[in-house]
């Protein structure tokens, strides 16, 4: 039952004029995985998903979802997916409970089974009391759960989600997540795009991409693996700007850039960094603060394997 | 067609144009008000056009005349004056829209040769006032010419020459009092069909597209048909009430008559709604944006209709070449539909051409309407 892969992408190609939004982008999604989609604005992620859920023709390649062809079968695939879009797009003049009906109504969820699903989204988006309110009036939070609850209404096989918690405050983003943690336990297989490292952290599976194409793909600890070719050490030192152009220089060191208030130093194993590069700044006339190993996070290694461009934007704290 | 998804789709638009203040006031003012206006504002016929006098004689035969232009509904002598220059002075000051010389032989021609003339200055400024002007104060001359006429002839004894040999009794049928409100309000409806359902449908997918919910509704599986019938279903329905209203409203406050059948104009005014609303939706499709659709929408709906569909303006007294653009004009047939049966009384088999041509308009619209939309980005 579950060797065909849920979602199947080969070589998939997406141009806009002479521009290339996605290029030769491949992967595999098993049933009941949650896969992510990491990576910058503008790297490709959502042309991806659109291509995938039949609202972009791709220019080239192939893709499968739920068994069918997205391009040949658009039609049959939408009645097996669920799509939340990046920005917020249910009905702000109708009620919650208006547009969960609406689009109970457009995936033809019928009479008794399309009560009980909707009372299944409120209970989800803890709705319950506020269903007769303007969609429009509610919290992030609730708008966002709302959105999920329409997209998954007809118990899709995949559920697809763009930038699902931009703009979302923490604790939902929390709750969103454990949501989609209880529907990837019922075999839902879920593809979801983002730029925040902790949610990506989340993922069974993610693929980093960049300007079009994946860099990498693997579990989260995996990734982080292959990608930091060294010792990593935080390095808090003033001033910064001076201190990444010279420890750049420093004997052993691979790369550096500047994370916060402090630099991310790699420096080649089996060296001795934490009594050279003291020492090396003290020559330079840098005042060092703090000096430590740390494990390598997703943005390090995004860093590491796209050669210094990040992610540009971090977690809301 | 899925009819669950199209009737999830056209609840949302009915509950959608409810809490819209725009689409509500284009749905329920724009028709009170636009036959409120039409009925009141735009008059064709002239009554009570003010008239000044420069009497140059002020004989018995002079004031015979003037008592014709006094007597008659169409105009109101306001004053007399004494020269010429203040007679054009209150046509220049729009004191008056005719003024009336009588030369200081008036009746010294007349008796002698039996003929004599009178001056008319019109204020051409509004040219159908001033026809009409002109029209009227013919027919008094005309009249007070006759008795003239006999008048001479008797005196000579020449009784039997007096004899108008031949007369044309007219009677006008339809609008019997000739009276213009009757001959406009019935093509004012469709003025109304033609705002609102441009308006309406105009803005149905643009707003989708502005508001960005159409991103997710592509993403169901709901059809590019079953879209387009979910949501020009309610506008048809809103129409069809709109239409309703504007008949009562017609006949009960203005007085129109309605003589013909009402079937026969639910049926024409559903076709040219289809044709209407499909233009709408066509235009909504293309644009994305709700700003730009409604006004291309009232450029190609409302603009022809009111100037090139014989609603006012009869296309038999257009040039040759506006009037064969007229055939093109899709609310020509129902502007002649609706005439024919406020005033005509017709049915449905007596408008056969209108409901042929505009038939083959609904079917040419709906079917470009269905093939506008594609279910994609950009």
């Amino acid at each position: 039952m579950n060797e065909l892969p849920s979602i199947l992408v080969d070589k998939l190609v997406k141009r806009f004029g002479t521009f290339t939004a996605v290029d030769r982008v491949s992967f595999q999604i098993r049933s009941g995985e949650i896969f992510g989609l990491l990576g910058p604005n503008g790297s490709g992620k959502s042309t991806t998903i659109r291509m995938l859920c039949g609202l972009l023709t791709p220019s080239a390649g192939r893709a499968t979802v739920a068994g069918f062809d997205v391009a040949r079968h658009a039609e049959e695939t939408r009645q097996h997916i669920g799509y939340m879009s990046q920005k917020f797009s249910l009905y702000n003049d109708l009620t919650a409970i208006e547009n969960l009906q609406f689009f109970g109504g457009l995936y033809g969820v019928k009479g008794s089974m399309l009560a009980e699903r909707i009372a299944w989204a409120v209970r989800m988006a803890g709705l319950a009391g506020s269903e007769q309110l303007l969609t429009g009036e509610l919290s992030g939070g609730w708008k966002q759960r709302l959105a999920l609850g329409c997209a998954v209404l007809h118990r899709p096989k995949v559920l697809f989600l763009d930038e699902p918690t931009a703009g979302v405050d923490p604790l939902s983003r929390r709750q969103f997540w454990d949501l989609i943690h209880e529907m990837s336990r019922q075999n839902v297989t879920i593809l979801v795009t983002t730029h925040y490292m902790d949610e990506a952290e989340y993922c069974n599976r993610l693929a980093l991409i960049e300007q079009g194409r994946i860099v990498a793909m693997g579990t989260p600890s995996e990734i982080k693996q292959t990608a930091t070719r060294g010792d990593l050490l935080l390095v808090e030192c003033s001033p910064l700007g001076g201190a990444l152009a010279a420890i750049k220089q420093a004997p052993g060191v691979i790369e550096a850039s500047v994370f916060g208030a402090a630099l991310h130093v790699v420096v080649e194993t089996g060296r001795q960094p934490l009594t050279e590069l003291p020492a090396f700044l003290a020559a330079h006339e840098i005042k060092l603060d703090r000096i430590e190993r740390i494990s390598p996070s997703l943005e390090d290694a995004f860093v590491s394997l796209t050669g210094g461009r990040s992610l540009g934007s971090e977690a809301p704290r | 067609m899925n009819l669950r998804r199209t009737i999830a789709m056209s609840r949302k638009e009915f509950i959608q144009v409810r809490r819209d203040p725009r689409s509500l006031v284009i749905a329920l003012f724009l028709p009170l008000i636009q036959i409120l206006m039409l009925g009141y504002g735009a008059r064709l016929d002239a009554n009570h056009i003010p008239v000044y006098v420069f009497d140059q004689e002020g004989s018995q035969d002079s004031q015979a005349l003037l008592k014709g232009f006094q007597a008659s509904q169409y105009f109101d002598v306001v004053k007399v004056v004494n020269n010429y220059g203040d007679l054009v002075r209150a046509i220049d000051a729009d004191q008056c829209k005719l003024g009336i010389v009588i030369p200081w032989d008036f009746s010294k021609r007349l008796d002698d040769a039996g003929r004599t003339e009178v001056q008319a200055l019109l204020d051409g400024t509004d040219d159908n006032s001033a026809q009409l002007a002109e029209g009227y104060a013919e027919a008094v001359v005309g009249t007070y010419q006759r008795q003239v006429q006999l008048d001479w002839f008797a005196r000579r004894g020449l009784s039997q020459q007096a004899m108008v040999p031949l007369s044309v009794d007219y009677r006008t049928w339809f609008n019997e009092d000739l009276e213009s409100k009757d001959f406009i309000i019935p093509g004012a409806v469709a003025l109304v069909m033609a705002l609102t359902g441009a308006l309406l449908s105009s803005l149905t997918i643009a707003r989708e597209w502005e508001r960005g919910t159409m991103e997710q509704l592509i993403a169901t599986p709901i059809t590019a048909l079953e879209i387009m019938a979910g949501k020009l279903g309610p506008y048809l329905l809103i129409g069809l009430a709109d239409a309703a209203f504007s008949a009562v409203f017609a006949v009960g406050w203005f007085g129109v008559p309605f003589r013909g059948g009402r079937v026969a104009f639910f049926f024409v005014t559903t076709l040219f709604l289809i044709v209407v609303l499909g233009i709408g939706y066509i235009i909504s499709v293309t644009t994305r944006s709700q700003l730009g659709a409604s006004q291309y929408a009232l450029l190609v709906t409302l603009l022809p209709t009111t100037m090139l569909s014989g609603f006012a303006f009869p296309i038999d007294q257009m040039p040759a070449t506006i009037r064969a653009i007229t055939y093109v004009v899709y609310s020509r047939y129902y502007v002649s539909a609706l005439k024919r049966i406020f005033l005509g009384g017709a049915g449905i088999p007596d408008l056969a051409p209108q409901i042929i041509a505009m038939t083959v308009y609904a079917v040419v619209i709906g079917y470009f309407a269905t093939r506008a939309f594609r279910k994609q980005l950009q």
